[in-house]
């Protein structure tokens, strides 16, 4: 069992540093309240709840130990290295403000520690044991500072935002999509109709769903086959350029492989792959869209078990770093109004990661430390699970124009048919647009100025009629500490 | 049948009123116009034809949209649009880009599938006004409008 003393007046002096035993991280050199971190260095805000007894001093410096060089004793080993340089340094530790129990963990990490272009040698430096620490009851990653001299080591988005949208020939709105439901059951001929009426009623791309991959009722290759001949009727019956994200998630590197080859032969701008297929598979995956000239959308199936909970995990915000270092173009990340977990503020945060080239700190948006792009091309967020039409204002308002908002069952749960709620849609999202344009305050005009559009356009009366008033108004689980102090 | 190409497609065709406010929000961003056009919508046409250079160190909408109404007098059966350029840092591209006429018929596209092994289908877009040479796609020579079937339909059109 790990034993962690207590700090104490008592501290030992350096000279007893290479005892052999169990020291204080504090006294090992992990905790320096002095250190000024470099610009090269990697830094870290951790949430830290300490076990009963153990001073916060004492949990930071143990989070920087196991995080970086130490283990659970003194070895003689360290006095081969020039251990003072591959030591994390905890540099800060401050209570969270009303909270209890809980204080966030200032460290700072040397580049040396880590490999150039690896997400996988990043997480598992930076999060591979220490979760599990005994002395601490919880640990959440909240933030992550990159330093330009380590994101110049990463691909980064194999497109990026402006690439996607020359390519599709797209400005000046956010883009639209859906999810084809029923998420499981439907032949790849039924499958690739719910494509078709969505993409020639307005919609910009259609979506598999997370668990869409190749099943005993729909294989992938005939899927495939089925949603490229609605793609290429659907252009033809509009004259724009349109997607379907085809899910190459699969069991191993070489099944993913062939299918994204496939769906590239077949002339597929995109396709998407899940978060559970891993970092490195994610890193080649993007590797190879850049080679072969598709957008990579990534799904972020599974993400919720680590960064919903607030005191434990790692929290949305460093995932959706890692995936632009890791070069997606597109990531699900939150609709603030939808049916998923979304606290408005910690939601702009996720899009700043994104999206900004760089951004000061800012505590409002959870955002504990400035980052610095140095030109890493941008992520589209998509805003994803239980939006429609009559939230468009809203939508607009939260997330802006880089986004892609894909309404699922606001587009096939229409009662006139898919096309027509995709048309619901697109009418919703042109004329919110043209309102903005034109220096109207649509957030608050936002009801008003649909009625209006709804006036001329069918499709969108009976959207606004069916789900008009339909709303998540639910308290989220993660939620930033900070509250900005009204003026 | 309607291309839905540009910001503003699936709304009535803006009027000229509305123009000015889109370029004056154009301009109020620092975000030149220009003017382009073309009979050939292929999807895939990135480059139509510039109605002169992007005007830049515009402050009145007044002045583009007098160019939008120099081209549409030009070439009434053409495609026109405005594009609001972005020259920021992190951008560079297109900032906004919207249709401000079209021909009075619209003949669309057809898909042209070539069919390979393993059900494999070589997809092709074939624009119906290309037939015809450059500057004599549009205007009158052609027949009737071709529908697209639309279920729901644009009503406003």
């Amino acid at each position: 069992m790990i034993v962690l003393r207590i700090v104490g007046p008592h501290a030992q002096a350096m000279a007893d540093r290479w005892s052999a035993g169990v020291i204080p991280y504090a006294e090992m050199g992990y905790w320096q309240p002095d250190y000024e971190p470099k610009d090269t260095d990697l830094l870290c805000a951790f949430r830290v709840t300490p076990q009963d007894g153990v001073p916060p001093e004492e949990a930071g410096a143990a989070v920087a130990g196991e995080s970086s060089t130490a283990t659970w004793t003194v070895v003689w080993t360290d006095r081969l290295t020039t251990f003072e340089h591959y030591q994390a340094k905890c540099y800060r530790v401050e209570p969270v403000p009303g909270v209890e129990g809980q204080w966030i963990a200032h460290i700072a990490y040397d580049l040396d520690l880590f490999e150039e272009g690896s997400i996988a040698n990043l997480t598992s430096s930076i999060i591979g044991n220490v979760f599990g620490f005994k002395p601490l009851k919880a640990l959440r990653l909240e933030d992550m500072r990159i330093p330009p001299h380590y994101v110049k080591t990463f691909q980064g988005p194999a497109h990026g935002i402006v690439t996607e949208r020359e390519y599709l020939n797209k400005f000046g709105r956010p883009l639209l999509g859906a999810t084809t439901k029923p998420k499981l059951g439907l032949s790849a001929r039924n499958y690739g109709r719910v494509v078709y009426e969505a993409l020639r009623g307005g919609l910009d791309f259609t979506k598999d769903d997370e668990n869409i991959n190749s099943q005993p009722f729909m294989r992938w290759r005939d899927r495939y086959l089925a949603c490229m001949e609605a793609v290429n009727r659907a252009q033809a019956e509009t004259g724009e350029v349109k997607g379907h994200y085809l899910n190459v998630t699969a069991a191993d590197m070489e099944d993913i492989y062939e299918r994204a080859e496939f769906a590239r032969d077949l002339g597929s701008v995109i396709v998407m792959v899940d978060l559970t297929v891993g970092y490195t598979a994610i890193q080649s995956l993007a590797k190879w869209a850049r080679r072969n000239g598709v957008i990579l959308h990534l799904h972020r199936a599974g993400h919720a078990t680590y960064t919903r909970q607030k005191n434990h995990g790692v929290s949305f915000r460093v995932i959706s770093k890692w995936m632009r270092l890791a070069g997606v173009d597109h990531i699900h990340a939150g609709t603030v109004v939808g049916k998923l977990e979304g606290d408005p503020a910690s939601v702009h945060g996720f899009y700043d990661v994104l999206r900004k080239g760089r951004y000061d700190a800012d505590p409002s948006k959870g955002l504990y430390f400035e980052q610095d792009w140095v030109s890493m091309p941008a992520v589209m967020p998509v805003a994803s699970g239980g939006i429609h039409a009559g939230q468009m204002h809203q939508l607009l308002h939260h997330l802006g124009e880089d986004t892609v908002l894909q309404f699922g069952g606001g587009t096939i749960g229409h009662p006139m048919g898919i096309a027509a709620g995709a048309e619901a849609n697109r009418v919703a999202v042109e004329s919110m647009i043209k309102a903005r344009n034109e220096g109207r305050d649509y957030l608050t005009e936002g009801p008003e100025i649909l009625r209006d559009a709804a006036k001329r356009n069918k499709p969108l009366d009976m959207a606004l009629s069916t789900w008009g008033d339909v709303t998540f108004d639910y308290a989220s689980t993660d939620t930033v500490d900070a509250t900005p102090t009204p003026a | 049948m309607r291309i839905t190409q540009g910001t503003f497609s699936f709304l009535p065709d803006l009027t000229d009123d509305e123009i000015t406010a889109q370029i004056a929000y154009a301009l109020e961003h620092g975000w030149p116009c220009s003017v382009e056009y073309t009979d050939d919508p292929h999807p895939r046409n990135t480059y139509w034809e510039m109605w002169g250079l992007p005007l830049f160190d515009l402050a009145d909408p007044a002045a583009v949209l007098d160019e939008v109404r120099a081209c549409r007098g030009e070439h009434p059966e053409h495609y026109v649009r405005v594009n609001a350029y972005d020259a920021s840092l992190g951008r560079q591209t297109v900032a906004l880009s919207f249709l401000v006429n079209r021909p009075s018929e619209e003949p669309g596209f057809r898909v042209d599938r070539q069919e390979g092994a393993d059900r494999r289908v070589t997809y092709s877009i074939h624009s119906y006004a290309t037939e015809r040479p450059a500057g004599a796609r549009y205007g009158g020579a052609r027949g009737g409008s071709r529908s697209n079937g639309h279920g729901s339909g644009h009503g406003q059109h």
